[in-house]
């Protein structure tokens, strides 16, 4: 197999020597079939032990190889180097604080996810204990999309709102929440509902639309949004007229 | 070992040169200068309506200047352009329809929308008397 000299400008932070990121650059050798993260991993085996960057399954699976390539959010595994120019600059994800080198602070973000209540809440009794929730392939259809995000958090590094106002609950958190909201088998929406409907919430969306743009789950996170502002209109409307529709 | 997340700054003002993906979105948003221009422009028109036959036949004659029309045509491209082409292409997005286990292909409802569109501009042509 053929190899490419590939020119890496690596952003490096080392927070006890560093005042600022810098820039340093490598040649990599690379194979015509390899992804950045080959690319990246060469530098760390053969070039440079003191690189720091998290990855895990080389199979756009685990979510933890996002960073941005040529100023893209992208999961470094799916980005083959046959698609990139010569010269390829490799960043920590935008709109996160850098820990160090290529590893970024994703705590905001896990704590948004735990914020949103991720996880099928019931007002009923659960069934006996021999029994499973019942749930049709139409009523997993409505969400099943939904469930394909990986947490790699590549949405939050393209949207700008969240990048402007880190309030703002961002794109995974609040697609999270309204996988919940459609499972046929949840019925906590209506708690859901204080904290997607203020100002945080949804309505911090203005559908840029970069985060389905970036996803490399085709997850469609903007799409979740706008439908959970109709939800919230709708269930805004509901209450004031007194109405229960909420199957919740 | 100490922790000391840096913190990249991100401009308030210049942040969509970013990329062009923000640029269109900006160039999208500012269409907002033109809904506000055509909401002063109506109250205009109904104050000249108001206030007596001359006034609101001068309004009418100050829209039908060359200079006016050609600004109401751009104006109507813009608009065409950033927010009615894009927002019926994302329609589905926001309002998705599913059928039993399936949903409805994408461009069954953006050809909705342009159906309407037609509908209700045939309508109001006719209710001016164009048609």
């Amino acid at each position: 197999m053929r190899t490419r000299q590939l020119e890496l400008e690596i952003m490096r932070y080392d927070p006890e020597k560093d005042k600022a990121p810098w820039f340093q650059n490598y040649t990599v050798p690379c194979l015509e079939d390899w992804v950045i993260l080959d690319a990246i991993n060469y530098v760390k085996d053969n070039l440079d032990t003191t690189l720091a960057y998290r990855w895990s399954c080389h199979m756009m699976v685990c979510g933890s190889c996002g960073m941005m390539i040529n100023g893209e959010p992208s999961l470094t595994c799916k980005t083959f180097i046959r698609d990139l120019p010569d010269k390829v600059r490799i960043e920590p994800l935008e709109n996160f604080p850098i820990e160090r080198d290529l590893v970024v602070v994703l705590d905001d973000v896990i704590q948004k996810l735990y914020q949103v209540q991720p996880y099928i809440i019931r007002k009923d009794d659960p069934p006996a204990e021999d029994k499973e929730y019942i749930q049709t392939p139409a009523a997993l259809a409505k969400f099943k999309q939904l469930t394909m995000c990986i947490n790699c958090m590549i949405c939050y590094s393209a949207c700008p709102q969240y990048g402007l106002n880190k309030k703002f609950i961002g794109p995974a958190a609040l697609t999270m929440a309204h996988r919940y909201n459609r499972d046929s088998r949840d019925q906590g929406k209506s708690d859901r509902l204080n904290i997607l409907a203020d100002h945080d919430g949804v309505w911090d969306c203005s559908f840029v639309g970069a985060c389905s743009e970036v996803c490399p789950k085709h997850v469609d996170p903007a799409a979740a949004i706008q439908q959970m502002k109709v939800d919230g209109a709708l269930e805004f409307w509901k209450q004031k007229m007194g109405i229960t529709g909420d199957k919740s | 070992m100490s922790r000391q997340p840096y913190i990249r700054p991100m401009s308030t003002t210049t942040w969509y040169m970013r990329n062009g993906r923000y640029k269109v979105y900006v160039l999208r948003e500012l269409t907002s200068f033109l809904v506000m221009f055509y909401s002063f422009l109506t109250i205009f028109g109904l104050a000249a309506l108001a206030a007596s036959p001359e006034r609101w036949n001068a309004f009418l004659a100050s829209q039908q200047s060359t200079a006016m029309i050609i600004f109401h045509g751009l104006a109507l491209l813009y608009f065409l352009f950033f927010q009615t082409f894009p927002w019926f292409k994302l329609a589905p997005k926001a309002m998705p329809v599913q059928v039993g286990e399936k949903k409805l292909p994408d461009s069954y409802i953006i050809i909705g929308h342009y159906v309407a569109w037609a509908v209700v501009s045939i309508f109001i042509f006719w209710l001016v008397g164009v048609i």
